[in-house]
């Protein structure tokens, strides 16, 4: 069962700091009064609501609902009423709030009605629709819906299934845990994938600073009834990386910009394994999930923590945020942020809370010149020039970081980690990619635009043609008439004429300046409203507001 | 708190920089120990004029002076010039030379990370050209000079160019190995002959074999600390050794050995100290490759046609000006590009 592992290029060894909480097993919190869940806790589209303040829920009730193919699920993780449906902050590096479902728990904490389901009597489509149903998304922070990569899309059968327990981040050791604790029920939701997706090779990769993991993984394995390779991978930053973790296990690189089944991989998180467990052999939707709590609290460890939860609860569980406490970060101390406030809910993709203090994150000096040492190119997991692209992130010189495939960057920090002149590197890539991504919708906008204008030029010409074609026909037919016929083209010019000055008045400033406040506001209002729909509707809006210029 | 990563590792330029020092002192203990003890008072030239300097240019150019002076970049550049010129120039000469590197070469160019080209190197280029007879006076290895001259006599020499008296100056001085085979070849000596010289050590040349030795084995410290990675030491050094290997085989009576070459002048040092300089040299490991072993071949087709006595300078320097172009055709292939 040893297989040959493979190498990537570079990785970083940060200290692990994961004995602090590795060592406590997954426990349960008290179910907290409130709870307040994101409608938006995966990548795709932001799920439809499906319940109305007021409503009294199950637990495992379904309060929103897939919308499309790429999109999962929400549910209740307790019994109670709808309290709030509205916009609250949420665990995002943005800050911004989005749209919340604010669940008073009644204590009771009363199950739906709810039951396996035999997944081989299904059709395969059932089963991965009601996956979608059931809100299985990606937990190892990605959130991506977990049923869209169980598809069998025909062209790419998937030879090898990988479940990634790597867990090279310092700090999290929620995965660690959950093998440790629950490596059986991993092992069934990996049976499970493995079925939907027909893949003959499955594979469990962890990384060798988790030797109990691994131990309980194998021993799992034994007992199931498809041979399942436990393998220890080297312990190395970013070895947890999908791509990174495929390329380790197989040898195969994912190509840029594609998915791993077009090499026949398949790579899911031991904790969404652990989901896909929990909703097809009992019937229960994603409705919590582990959460690793360290740094700087009182007792450091990993909560089984229903979704909704505030992490200001949470951290209280834990004992409590030291007095240096001076930020929480969600995820791990390479590629996690710093969340905006400590009021927000555990979201699906919340695998980590570490409260941060001074000491273990000091500020970084103020940055040097990078001297081209190339430490950044040799810890780069994808071989990039990291010392090219900042220097082409920072002349904002895009077109070149776009060739030098700053999109393949992943963001991972080892540049960034090891950077003697520290300078912030992933702060400059993001900054160019979001230009690259705004001047490409710009262009886009542009083309569109253009496009339309030359449409409307044509057209005009076209109908002037006609207006002339028939004129001449007219002037043909009888020249007595010839007197109206001045008039129509006299008419046309001042209509010409009405319409662009209607145009000019569009751009120029619009004479309201004088107007009393109330009547300002009123424009102002109709201004909003108009821009409102303009925005909500661009393309149908502007034809339509052509015609009728045109008309 | 503001963006992830919020850990980084502990790696700064300064303790680069430093560990650059550290690993010159057992070339500069070599030099002592074969050449006497006059470098250490061109060092302290060298040292005191670059951190001044660097100082002056920062104020002048409005940058804050102490995170800058303290990378020790100006050190390495003033210690690096200093092991590149004879022992006992006159301190002028030193001072010239590292002002040069110093003002023109770095800091008009940008500072720290914006140089084109090696400044230590440009310095030495600068005084070589302006410079030439002294460039080329160099102090015979102790053991061969007819006087020695104490610490006290090397500074009044190095500061008033006045020697003991009785003293004469070819008493202390000798054209360099280099120098005397290129001279002696044009004479239509065999090699065979010209060997016999006293200047000529076991393997390269009587006192800067051990210099050089010592060099090379602080280079190893460098690689083994991961401040340079074995690239460019390894195609200098090979680039070098083939050239006057293949030159060696085929006419021995006219070629000096490859051995003759790495150790009979700066190859050592510019192998593992000056070629390897991140910011004016390439950063894809092929093009270190490229630049090194280019270095190499440049360095022994000056040495053997080209009338100064090293080629590594010119070499380098030249080799600075492919830069760009080296990197734009050699960057590796990305995760998932190409063949998978």
């Amino acid at each position: 069962m040893i297989s040959r592992l493979f190498k990537f290029n570079g990785g970083v060894h940060p200290p692990q700091h994961k004995l602090a909480s590795a060592n406590s097993p997954i426990a349960s919190v008290p179910m907290p009064q409130r709870l307040v869940l994101p409608l938006r806790q995966h990548v795709g589209n932001v799920s439809k609501l499906q319940v109305a303040v007021g409503d009294r829920v199950l637990k495992g009730e379904l309060l929103a609902a897939a919308d499309g193919m790429i999109s999962a699920a929400v549910h209740a993780p307790t019994s109670g009423t709808i309290s709030a449906i509205d916009e609250q902050l949420i665990p995002h590096a943005s800050g911004l709030p989005d749209l919340c479902i604010t669940l008073e728990a009644d204590g009771e904490d009363r199950w739906i009605d709810h039951a396996p389901v035999d997944y081989r009597q299904l059709p395969k489509a059932e089963v991965i629709a009601r996956l979608r149903d059931a809100g299985v998304v990606g937990l190892g922070g990605a959130a991506f819906p977990s049923h869209v990569k169980l598809r069998e899309d025909g062209r790419h059968p998937v030879a090898t299934l990988i479940l990634n327990g790597a867990e090279c981040e310092p700090y999290i050791t929620c995965d660690d845990r959950l093998m440790r604790d629950r490596a059986e029920e991993i092992v069934r939701g990996l049976e499970i994938m493995q079925y939907l997706l027909g893949t003959a090779r499955c594979m469990i990769g962890i990384e060798d600073n988790k030797p109990e993991a691994a131990a309980a993984m194998r021993a799992a394995c034994a007992n199931s009834a498809i041979p399942i390779e436990v393998v220890e991978v080297p312990t190395l930053y970013p070895g947890g990386g999908a791509k990174q973790l495929i390329k380790v296990l197989t040898g195969l690189e994912v190509p840029s910009g594609r998915l791993p089944t077009e090499i026949g991989v398949q790579c899911f998180n031991v904790a969404t394994a652990y989901t896909v467990h929990r909703f097809v052999n009992f019937g229960e939707p994603v409705i919590s999930r582990v959460v690793t709590v360290t740094g700087n609290v009182a007792h450091p460890g990993n909560f089984e923590v229903p979704l909704g939860m505030a992490i200001e609860d949470l951290v209280q569980v834990a004992g409590g945020a030291g007095d240096d406490t001076n930020g929480f970060i969600m995820g791990g101390p390479m590629m996690g942020f710093s969340l905006p406030s400590i009021r927000v809910p555990v979201v699906k993709a919340t695998n980590c809370i570490i409260a941060s203090a001074p000491r273990m994150f000091p500020p970084q000096p103020p940055a040097l010149p990078c001297i081209r040492c190339t430490r950044c190119a040799d810890a780069c997991p994808v071989n990039l020039q990291p010392q090219e692209l900042y220097w082409f992130a920072k002349s904002q010189n895009l077109d070149k970081a776009r060739s030098y495939n700053i999109f393949d960057c992943i963001e991972c920090g080892c540049c960034n980690y090891v950077c003697p002149s520290h300078i912030p590197l992933v702060q400059y890539y993001r900054f160019a990619k979001s230009e690259i991504i705004a001047q490409d919708k710009a262009k886009q906008a542009a083309n569109l635009a253009r496009e339309r204008n030359e449409f409307r030029l044509a057209r005009i010409e076209r109908e002037k043609q006609e207006r002339a074609a028939k004129h001449a026909q007219r002037a043909a037919g009888a020249k007595a008439e010839s007197s109206e016929a001045d008039e129509a083209k006299k008419a046309a010019i001042a209509a010409a004429m009405e319409r662009a000055k209607a145009q000019k008045a569009e751009v120029a400033p619009k004479n309201t300046e004088d107007l009393p406040a109330a009547a300002q506001a009123e424009v102002a209002a109709i201004e909003a409203r108009r821009a409102e729909a303009a925005a909500a509707k661009p393309p149908t809006d502007s034809l339509k507001q052509e015609k009728q210029e045109n008309g | 708190m503001s963006a992830p990563p919020y850990i980084t590792g502990n790696t700064t330029v300064s303790a680069i920089m430093f560990k650059v020092l550290l690993a010159l002192v057992p070339g500069v203990a070599a030099y002592v120990w074969m050449f006497g003890s006059g470098i250490l008072i061109t060092l302290a030239l060298a040292s005191v004029t670059a951190l001044a300097s660097e100082a002056l240019m920062l104020k002048l150019r409005r940058r804050p002076v102490w995170p800058f002076l303290s990378d020790n970049s100006a050190l390495v550049t003033g210690w690096l010039l200093a092991l590149a010129l004879p022992p006992l120039a006159p301190w002028w000469l030193v001072v010239i030379g590292t002002l040069f590197a110093i003002v023109v070469a770095k800091q008009l160019y940008g500072g720290l990370g914006y140089n084109p080209f090696n400044p230590a190197m440009i310095g030495y280029a600068v005084l070589l050209i302006s410079f030439p007879v002294i460039m080329t006076q160099w102090p015979a290895p102790l053991e061969l000079a007819q006087a020695k001259l104490s610490f006290g006599d090397q500074l009044a020499y190095i500061f008033g160019r006045v020697l003991p008296a009785g003293v004469q100056l070819d008493a202390i001085s000798t054209a360099t190995p280099l120098d005397y085979l290129k001279t002696q070849l044009k004479l239509e000596h065999t090699m065979a002959e010209i060997r016999q010289a006293p200047v000529f050590g076991v393997i390269g040349a009587k006192g800067s074999e051990v210099v050089a030795g010592a060099y090379l084995l602080g280079g190893l410290y460098l690689v083994q600390q991961r401040i340079i990675t074995w690239h460019i030491p390894v195609a200098f050094i090979g680039g070098l050794a083939a050239i006057s290997g293949f030159f060696h085989v085929i006419d021995p009576q006219h070629y000096a050995s490859p051995a003759f070459h790495l150790f009979g002048g700066a190859a050592m040092l510019g192998a593992f100290f000056i070629a390897t300089d991140p910011v004016s040299g390439p950063t894809t490991p092929k093009g270190k490759l490229i630049f090194a072993g280019s270095i190499g071949v440049l360095t022994w087709v000056i040495r053997a046609y080209g009338g100064y006595p090293d080629g590594v300078a010119f070499a380098v320097l030249l080799m600075n000006l492919c830069v760009p172009l080296i990197d734009a055709y050699t960057q590796p292939r990305v995760f998932g590009h190409g063949k998978t």
